[in-house]
């Protein structure tokens, strides 16, 4: 009931009450009524809730989280390849 | 990198992250000194958890307690009558989400008004109401309200230019309940009642939409007041975890704070916008009965006196009843939403009460924690 989707803003009408959102692939048209005055431009990301915008998405928000999942990702994967190094190490027929 | 529309759908639902998620808060719970119970507070933080089987990615000392978040479930028996017995009322037009369809009341659900004639009408948008209000000027169209902070600046948008436009056909019955009120009556009762230590909340999951709206301010008086944490955290399942991660962090740290894992669209203030249309039509009511909950005080919203002549309560007084109506004896929902019980303790959980057969309230839409363990297999 409360969840809302992720879409992009492609068109704005004239009289600024209404818009037209890109939700993966999908079009359709959105009301304005409860943003500001030229708080949403064309190319905005924003939140979609029955049949409202209810907010802008950050872009610069959205990317330093994807990227604190990239920098995890990475950090798992060297401990991974540690890991895996270590484990050689153990390895009972290494060598013999 | 420039963000595309796939990316806020697939990245935050990747699952080498979810899992990286998970090894993170499993090392840090090893450092927790006592167990941990995390109350969800949101619907639809039940429905990413228990579909992302995200209870089996949790180490032993981390608990979820699904709380009361979804309106749908929350409406009490009394409140879906009013809407069946409006829908019955002559040249009346009932409408409402698509949500509350299925919904059942003393008498059935709103589908059951409409097969027996009654004029039930289900929208994507309570924007629509003007449509159909303008077709059917003979006819009063009635607009069943429900909904949380996320939900309640929509409706004032309508209440908002109904008025402006002069519609001289649109009614509202009001039942929008508001999140802060319901999480202070959640510590409260579990103090009053419980004094295990096991079934306490010690922290929450702040919900996302609601947030968007209202800011994280509405939460700040929990950690500063009540000693429970608030991490407010996105929908999607990395989300949860990112969420659940910054939590056990807190505990670990010894720090207890308010915190936005969701900072992409939450902020302190909220959208402020929206705020001021709710100030402007709504108001606080004293007592709000929630299924399964009772009474909470000052957690449900009413049209301003001004605006009376809009408001269906009012207007339809001589037909609508204010009895309250009881759940099923057998219904353990209340212990559910208290994180007394989880739903598999229920004796009629998934015999006599299913989804299509709703007996209580957490069955009754998708998000409520039973319909959750229901349709995503019995998980715990
Ligand atoms: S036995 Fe082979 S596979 Fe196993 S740890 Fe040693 S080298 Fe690796
Ligand atoms: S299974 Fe049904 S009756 Fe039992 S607690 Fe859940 S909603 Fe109530």
């Amino acid at each position: 009931m409360c969840l809302s989707i992720p879409s992009k803003v492609v068109k704005i009408s004239d009289d600024r009450t209404m818009c037209t959102v890109d939700t993966m692939g999908v079009q359709r048209d959105a009301n304005l009524m409860m943003m500001g005055d030229d708080e949403i431009q064309v190319g905005d990301y924003v939140l979609l809730h029955i049949g409202f915008v209810m907010n802008k998405i950050d872009e610069k928000e959205a990317l330093i989280s994807l990227d604190t999942y990239k920098e995890i990702l990475e950090i798992m994967d060297e401990n991974d390849r540690r890991k895996t190094i270590l484990d050689d190490d153990e390895c009972p027929n290494r060598g013999e | 990198m420039a963000l595309e529309l796939k990316n806020l759908y697939d990245d935050f639902r990747d699952g080498e992250t979810i899992k990286a998620y998970a090894e993170i808060i499993a090392k840090d719970a090893k450092k927790l000194k006592n167990p941990i119970n995390i109350m969800e507070v949101c619907g639809g933080h039940t429905h990413t958890i228990m579909k992302f089987g995200l209870p089996q990615l949790m180490p032993d000392n981390i608990n979820f307690i699904h709380g009361p978040g979804c309106p749908v479930c929350i409406m009490p028996k009394e409140r879906i009558d009013h809407a069946y017995i409006l829908a019955m009322q002559p040249d009346v037009i009932l409408v409402t989400l698509g949500d509350m369809i299925k919904v059942p009341g003393s008498h059935g659900s709103l589908q059951d008004a409409r097969a027996k004639g009654a004029d039930v009408r289900f929208v994507y948008s309570p924007m629509e109401c003007i449509k159909i209000a303008q077709d059917n000027l003979n006819k009063k169209v009635i607009f069943f309200a429900i909904g949380f902070e996320t939900t309640t600046p929509m409706t004032a948008v309508l209440v908002e230019q109904v008025i402006k436009q002069k519609i001289p056909n649109i009614l509202f019955h009001i039942n929008h309940v508001t999140v802060p009120e319901v999480m202070v009556e959640l510590i409260d009762s579990r103090d009053v009642h419980v004094d295990s230590y096991n079934n306490r909340i010690d922290a929450f999951l702040g919900p996302s939409h609601v947030s968007v709206i209202s800011g994280s301010k509405i939460y700040d008086k929990f950690p500063k007041d009540y000693g429970r944490p608030v991490v407010v955290s996105g929908f999607e399942p990395v989300d949860v975890m990112q969420g659940i991660s910054m939590i056990v962090k807190q505990f670990i740290e010894e720090r207890c704070e308010l915190e936005i894992q969701y900072k992409r669209v939450v902020n302190h203030e909220g959208n402020l916008n929206a705020q001021k249309l709710i100030d402007t039509y709504f108001e606080k009511i004293d007592l709000f009965r929630w299924r399964g909950l009772g009474n909470v005080p000052e957690s449900g919203l009413k049209l301003k006196d001004e605006f009376a002549f809009l408001d269906a309560e009012v207007v339809y007084k001589n037909v609508l009843p204010l009895a309250e109506i009881e759940d099923h004896k057998l219904c353990i929902c209340g212990d559910i939403l208290r994180g007394m019980a989880k739903p598999p303790e229920c004796t009629i959980f998934g015999t006599v009460c299913k989804p299509t057969t709703p007996i209580g309230s957490c069955m009754v839409s998708s998000e409520g924690a039973c319909a959750a363990y229901y349709k995503y297999g019995n998980l715990l």
